[in-house]
């Protein structure tokens, strides 16, 4: 699948101080019966989002308007649960293009490599001082730059450098996925196969 | 040679190219899709004018979202409805063999593998589903996967993946009456937390684990990524092959023998070398039941519901949530808690076994009558040995009704949901908030201890009711 190529993001973040948010609260399974990969971000956090009748929950921080951007910042052990990789999609669709956390579980990490949409991983004291930082200002804005790897709080200019697999990050500079990868391997997975 | 885990051995024999500086080009065996994550795979192929690579390696099933009562009428639910059609066209088009609702080899993906011999020890499976982990029962590397990994299987048999650390988890001596693989899990996930295994590959060791039967290893294995591990494997023995001779696809004759004798190779060498080692003693685990909403939170069910005192910040904050949706106060014992459902089936505890247990357990008692109970079975072979041992007229006379199989109330994908504020007792994996339907209450339990709230109507102690 093809998304925009990732380059430097400098925006505010929408804080998300709840810990271990499963996939099943990113996008509920009620939700996966599309058969194309459109409009999951109308249903992110669906029951933590909605009444029931459909209304805003006041309290919920994607529903607080002095919140906005491109970054979700989340409590620790983010993602874990289904492999549904509706998660990664909903929370692209709905417009983000990083998530910060100082724990993210595996396949919901690599799902969001895979989509595009950047896991960042900081320690827990960083990732308190961002929440901090937005609690005092909700316009604090943040750079991430993925070529430095770096994650900066612009207001303070405090900074934090993040790792990525260097492969993973020519692909997201890039915009390119594993798939043209493997295909453009055929004769070595042939080879393979025959040698097994 | 460098001395190896049972994990490294089969890894290294299917990498096909270690990428510089990323992931290992990784060569799957076998490959189970079902109707919710592979569509927009099998889209993405189309948009690049792919065929399936190797599509004798994969099988499908539909299980997610697929009705438990009256499957042989239309599927009523219009969008469930079409994911089945999606299935079904895509296997047709791509000839990937489809075990479609109602026919023989219907069931759960990872029922049905086993069952059919598909999955085998040494393999690498993956599947668009997080319980995948199931199959690491038999000594194979087996864990789920997202969508567009499922397009890379499909495109090219291979994903890529870093590899992961290894862990080993060693549970040693003897269970006790009523403590069942489901307690171990629930045992270790509560003492590791749902991270705790986390960028990890499990081995399971240890005398405890070496008696369990394949159902009990499968269920093991199966939440294995509830602790945040992709997966959980044991080595294969005597109680592995046993069971996988005969199977549909299990090697016949000669090629047996030979299966075998490599299948025996595949054991961690001694001296191998884990990033994590757990020791757990079976004598310290009792009955397990969870009070909260991820399986961490979960306890022997004759304990109480932690206290608060030493929780601080976004630890206490998180914890307080879960106890405020499930209504439970800290601090309070979980026994006698009223229950309105029991859920008895899933990839976790769907198999033949469950099925005896629970059978076994409500013998001549009678369904307290303020309880709904779903009995599921994992697939229509599972189902057929449920009639054939005559379990069927047990649970009929104890109160009891079988449905049809699939994934049901595990997800609440079709019509098998939880009310909003009604508690469950459920057999299945996860107790995340809504995850068994919008406002529901559940409480993970095994076979045993939901068959003993069948019958009370509250939450009870299993060993106290012989």
């Amino acid at each position: 699948m093809a998304y925009d190529k990732f380059s430097t993001i400098t925006s505010p973040a929408v804080p998300l101080t709840i810990e271990n948010v499963d996939t099943d609260q990113i996008i509920p399974a009620r939700f996966l019966k599309a058969i194309e990969r459109k409009g999951f971000g109308d249903n992110l956090f669906r029951d933590w989002r909605f009444e029931k009748d459909g209304s805003e929950k006041a309290g919920f921080p994607i529903n607080n308007k002095k919140y906005s951007g491109k970054i979700l910042v989340a409590g620790k052990n983010f993602g874990s649960g289904s492999s549904r990789e509706h998660a990664a999609w909903a929370i692209y669709d709905y417009g983000f293009r990083v998530v910060v956390s100082s724990f993210f579980a595996d396949i919901f990490k690599g799902n969001a490599l895979n989509n595009g949409l950047l896991p960042v991983v900081v320690t827990p004291q960083f990732l308190q001082k961002i929440f901090d930082a937005i609690e005092k200002d909700p316009d604090t804005t943040f750079e991430v730059n993925l070529e430095k790897q770096t994650f900066t709080i612009k207001q303070t200019g405090e900074t934090t450098d993040f790792e990525i697999n260097p492969y993973k990050k020519h692909c997201l500079q890039n915009g390119l996925d594993d798939i043209d990868y493997l295909v453009e391997m055929q004769n070595e997975i042939e080879s393979f196969e025959a040698a097994k | 040679m460098t001395s190896k885990t049972l994990f490294d051995k089969i890894w290294d024999a299917h990498v096909v190219k270690e990428v510089e500086g990323g992931p290992n080009v990784l060569y799957i065996d076998r490959h189970f899709i079902h109707e919710v994550t592979s569509p927009v795979a099998f889209l993405g192929l189309k948009n690049r004018g792919l065929k399936v690579f190797r599509p004798n390696q994969t099988t499908a099933t539909p299980d997610h979202n697929v009705p438990t009562i009256n499957q042989h009428i239309a599927v009523k639910d219009e969008l469930s409805r079409t994911q089945l059609e999606m299935l079904k066209a895509n296997c047709t088009e791509h000839g990937i063999v489809h075990h479609d609702l109602g026919s023989e080899g219907h069931g759960v993906v990872h029922i049905i593998g086993p069952e059919m011999g598909l999955t085998q020890p040494g393999m690498t499976i993956v599947c668009g589903d997080s319980h995948t982990s199931t199959h690491g029962a038999f000594g194979a590397i087996a864990f789920g996967i997202g969508t567009s990994e499922v397009e890379m299987v499909l495109a090219s048999q291979c994903i890529m993946q870093p590899k992961p650390k290894k862990m080993r988890i060693s549970v040693n001596g003897k269970l006790a009456e009523g403590v069942t693989a489901k307690d171990i899990a629930l045992y270790i996930i509560s003492q590791i937390s749902t991270s705790g295994g986390t960028g990890h590959f499990i081995e399971y060791t240890g005398s405890a684990i070496k008696s369990l039967s394949m159902e009990g290893r499968m269920t093991l294995c199966n939440l294995s990524i509830e602790c945040g591990a992709r997966g959980g494997m044991i080595a294969p023995d005597e109680t592995t092959f046993e069971y996988v001779k005969g199977r549909k696809y299990a090697p016949k004759g000669a090629e047996w023998d030979k299966a075998v004798e490599k299948w025996k190779e595949l054991k961690s060498d001694d001296d191998a070398v884990f990033d994590t080692e757990l020791t757990f003693d079976a004598a310290d685990i009792e009955p397990m039941i969870t009070y909260g909403t991820n399986p961490g939170m979960g306890m022997g069910i004759t304990q109480k519901i932690p206290t608060t005192d030493r929780m601080v910040g976004s630890d206490k904050t998180s914890f307080e949530k879960s106890l405020q949706y499930m209504g439970y106060n800290a601090g309070e014992a979980i026994k006698g808690k009223p229950v309105d459902y029991v859920f008895l089936g899933s990839c976790t505890n769907g198999r033949i076994e469950d099925f005896r247990a629970f059978t076994n357990f409500v013998k001549g008692k009678k369904k307290a009558p303020n309880v709904t109970v779903w009995l599921v079975p994992g697939s229509k072979q599972v189902e057929k040995q449920i009639r054939e041992e005559g379990l069927v007229e047990i649970l009929e006379e104890a109160g009891f009704k079988l449905r049809q199989p699939g994934c049901s109330a595990c997800l609440a994908m079709n019509d098998d949901k939880i009310p909003s504020g009604k508690y469950s007792v459920s057999t299945s994996n996860r107790n995340f908030e809504g995850r068994q339907g919008p406002g529901a209450r559940t409480l993970l339990a095994s076979p045993l201890t939901a068959a003993a709230a069948a019958v009370t109507g509250v939450i009870s102690d299993p060993r106290e009711l012989k």
